[in-house]
């Protein structure tokens, strides 16, 4: 006989005596919307948000360095000469000026493309769900470095896609890694869909993919049949200025995603997909049925940016920020988080990956944190299977240096005493691993 | 002070400030509870403005008091009595509970003492500092806290609410564990005797419509969550727990829910409004959880739906409960 249920109710009580209602129609959700539920951390980060608190848990680009004043001319431009254009609906794929400059942005990464295969988004995360909602049935196996990005995740479990993570190491996805997974799902019969991949600067890892790596990726991927999804926000963002040859480069059929997030401003929700041929019309009607077209005021905008302002210089500016906040941070790492704890170094981005000693969970500590008036990224939000709990991502590029150092003060200290507490009960709590298929992972905690 | 004479019951002209957000981790309920709250007294005719308590709050209460104010903030200094204590310092009247009685209530084993001392049920429990497991051995403590309240056992934080960092332990092997979540949230555990039975929720409401104009209560609700655990992903997704209003309890269970629930609202010196968290036993009898001050307002929380099921508005009910406050002595 099965054990009772510790959990059910002994008396629930007689049944009512009118029949069952059936369940109220607006909570009858579908499948997939599963996981789109109230969250404890989702909730704690609502207090991240009032200035007492110290986040180094969100990813927002710093817009202080924007020249709002011509900016702000160029709209009102905008609207007296080509206000009946920008107000307007447009073509599905996106204004065609834009998508020429887009060319031009790519090119700085070796991208020589077509503007007829460039297909403008609302964000690249847009890019992200239609690329997944063209190519991912229900159950299909998508590769995606371990961590990844929370965004791409979300759209993955949005279309019941599974996700197999494969490791990175600081050089980024380490290919024997990736061998070993599409030998394991192979000898189950599954081919994954495709590989998704930040190479540069990753968010959260804060790693690069070597360079001397990429080739050998993209072809393990066309030897397996794998498609490669080369999502590239932060290849400009390099502190050195040094740019790496985008995959998309090397190999015609990778998608790549792109984005004016973090060269420009993340508020006028500008990405876009390149695409080969053969996929351009399926993403184009799946982009038209999603948002008709994307908004013709922000694409105008974007492209007389690009035109009439020296958007390099933004960008150098931009990132020269960034290298202050990041240098910041390393600075407070070594001089607070007492020895167990280790971090990456990033050479461009937003992000500082931090593994804490076994035991510590970090989900479990962000109430802790927050208490302490500091917030960061749990890792387990960077993996699908649960993983992730004995890392935190730190983010460096909203705060000033000042901020980032009393934030990471703040967490050191929280980091002492959760360390107190668990060595009082020996162990911290165990990971929740979710079901679905496993590949290797650096934390196994 | 303008006059608040109402035309109907059911109104008020009130100017109120419904205090919601904060800094605790309940700060996400808080405001939703604040907005759904807000929405309602608008409804009912009040003038209502929308506070934070932040380093602003001061000056808003000095430079554009309101008649009276709701503390719709939860955890923390919204329910421990110190934004209360401030509210009374300046002479404000508000709704809710005084500020001397918040700081009995907002502490759950200071509470449930005084529930058992009154020879009210309260499920056995233990609360105990991480400094007493450091300093004594967490193993012996932990194995002596299985012996006496038995598995499965309930684990939560002594303060706060939304069943944040609350778990059930179903073995031993995982209490290590599940402390050390749990201490995120506060420094002390409190463990207590998992009770089997009917999940209810009873709300207290001193609205003018009681017996000998006294504290009234709401229809119980019973809650049946899906996923086996009333957890803040149950509360606060709809859809993830069925109620029933009134809970599918005798008529007996159900007027001894509405005695101890008066009982516990008058016994922690409660005002106005609060609402009992309880099990109903094998054996019928009312164990009482948790007794809270400031009770959820958003849309899946427990008063709201007590109050709909007994054909009461929410903004009709807060607005009755301001005018009250207004004319306190």
């Amino acid at each position: 006989m099965p054990a009772p249920d510790p959990l059910r109710p002994a008396n629930p009580g007689p049944e009512p005596a009118r029949p069952a209602r059936p369940a109220r129609p607006v909570e009858r959700f579908a499948a997939r919307t599963a996981g789109m539920t109230a969250s404890e951390i989702r909730a704690l980060f609502a207090v991240a948000s009032r200035p007492e608190v110290v986040s180094l848990a969100g990813g927002m680009p710093n817009l202080a360095a924007l020249p709002l004043d011509s900016l702000a001319a160029e709209v009102a431009d905008l609207v007296a000469r080509e206000g009946q254009v920008a107000l307007q609906y447009a073509s599905a794929q996106g204004v065609p000026a834009l998508r020429e400059q887009i060319c031009e942005v790519m090119a700085l990464e070796g991208i020589r493309a077509d503007p007829n295969d460039v297909v403008v988004t609302v964000g690249s995360q847009m890019a992200l769900d239609l690329v997944t909602r063209i190519f991912c049935d229900p159950g299909d196996v998508v590769l995606a470095e371990g961590p990844s990005y929370v965004g791409a995740l979300g759209s993955f479990a949005a279309y019941q896609a599974q996700v197999v993570h494969v490791a990175m190491d600081e050089h980024g996805l380490v290919p024997g890694l990736l061998r070993e997974a599409l030998r394991a799902l192979a000898a189950r019969g599954v081919t994954p869909t495709f590989l998704s991949t930040i190479p540069n600067f990753h968010n959260p890892a804060g790693v690069t993919l070597a360079v001397s790596r990429r080739r050998e990726i993209l072809d393990m991927c066309a030897e397996q049949g794998v498609g490669v999804v080369e999502d590239n926000p932060y290849g400009l963002l390099g502190f050195t200025g040094q740019t790496y040859p985008a995959l998309r480069s090397m190999e015609p059929d990778v998608i790549y995603l792109g984005s004016f997030s973090k060269i420009f401003a993340s508020g006028l929700r500008v990405g876009w997909a390149l695409v080969p041929p053969a996929v351009r019309d399926r993403l184009v009607l799946a982009a038209e049925s999603a948002t008709l077209c994307p908004p013709t005021f922000t694409q105008l905008l974007v492209s007389r940016y690009l035109a009439a302002h020296d958007w390099r210089s933004q960008v150098k500016t931009f990132t020269e920020a960034y290298r202050e906040r990041r240098d910041a941070m390393i600075a407070a790492l070594e001089a607070y988080l007492p020895t167990g704890f280790t971090w990456n170094i990033p050479d461009g981005g937003f992000y500082v990956w931090v593994t804490v000693p076994e035991g510590v969970d970090t989900k479990a500590m962000l109430p802790r944190a927050v208490t302490a008036r500091v917030a960061y990224a749990s890792g387990t939000g960077f993996y699908a299977d649960g993983f992730g709990s004995r890392q935190l991502r730190l983010s460096y590029c909203y705060p000033t240096p000042e901020r980032i150092t009393e934030g990471v003060r703040r967490l050191a200290g929280v980091l002492e005493a959760e360390l107190d507490v668990v060595r009082t009960f020996g162990s911290g709590p165990r990971p929740q691993l979710r079901r679905g298929p496993q590949a290797p992972s650096p934390d196994t905690t | 002070m303008p006059d608040v004479a109402r035309t109907d019951p059911a109104r008020t002209e009130a100017v109120v400030a419904v205090l919601a957000g904060g800094l605790s981790h309940e700060r996400e309920v808080s405001l939703r509870s604040g907005r759904r709250l807000a929405a309602a007294l608008r409804d009912a005719g009040a003038a209502v403005r929308e506070w934070d308590t932040d380093a602003a709050l001061m000056e808003r209460l000095r430079t554009d008091p309101p008649d009276a104010v709701v503390v719709a903030l939860h955890g923390g200094e919204g329910e421990n009595g110190s934004v209360q204590a401030v509210l009374e310092l300046l002479g404000v009247p508000f709704v809710g509970t005084s500020s001397a009685a918040c700081r009995r209530a907002w502490d759950k084993p200071t509470a449930k003492a005084e529930l058992a001392r009154a020879g009210l049920d309260t499920p056995d429990w233990i609360a105990l500092p991480h400094a007493t497991f450091r300093e004594l051995g967490a193993r012996a403590v932990l194995e002596a806290m299985v012996d006496r309240l038995g598995l499965p056992l309930m684990l939560k934080p002594d303060q706060g609410g939304s069943a944040l960092g609350a778990q059930v332990v179903t073995d031993a092997a995982d209490l290590p564990a599940a402390m050390v979540s749990c201490l995120a949230y506060a420094d002390t555990v409190l463990a207590e005797r998992f009770i089997r039975g009917t999940e209810v929720a009873v709300s207290v409401v001193d609205d003018g419509r009681g017996d000998d104009g006294g504290p009234r209560v709401l229809p119980p609700v019973e809650v049946v969550p899906k996923g086996g655990f009333y957890d803040y992903t149950a509360r606060y997704t709809p859809g993830a727990a069925t109620f029933h209003c009134p809970a599918r309890l005798d008529d007996s269970a159900l007027a001894a829910l509405r005695e101890t629930a008066l009982a516990a609202h008058r016994l922690l010196g409660l005002r106005d409004v609060s609402r009992m968290d309880a099990v109903v036993d094998a054996e019928g009898r009312t164990q009482i959880l948790e007794v809270n001050v400031s009770p959820g307002l958003t849309e899946t929380s427990l008063l709201p739906i007590a109050a709909e099921a007994e054909g009461t508005k929410l903004g009709d009910l807060f607005a009755a409960l301001v005018d009250r406050a207004i004319a306190r002595p």
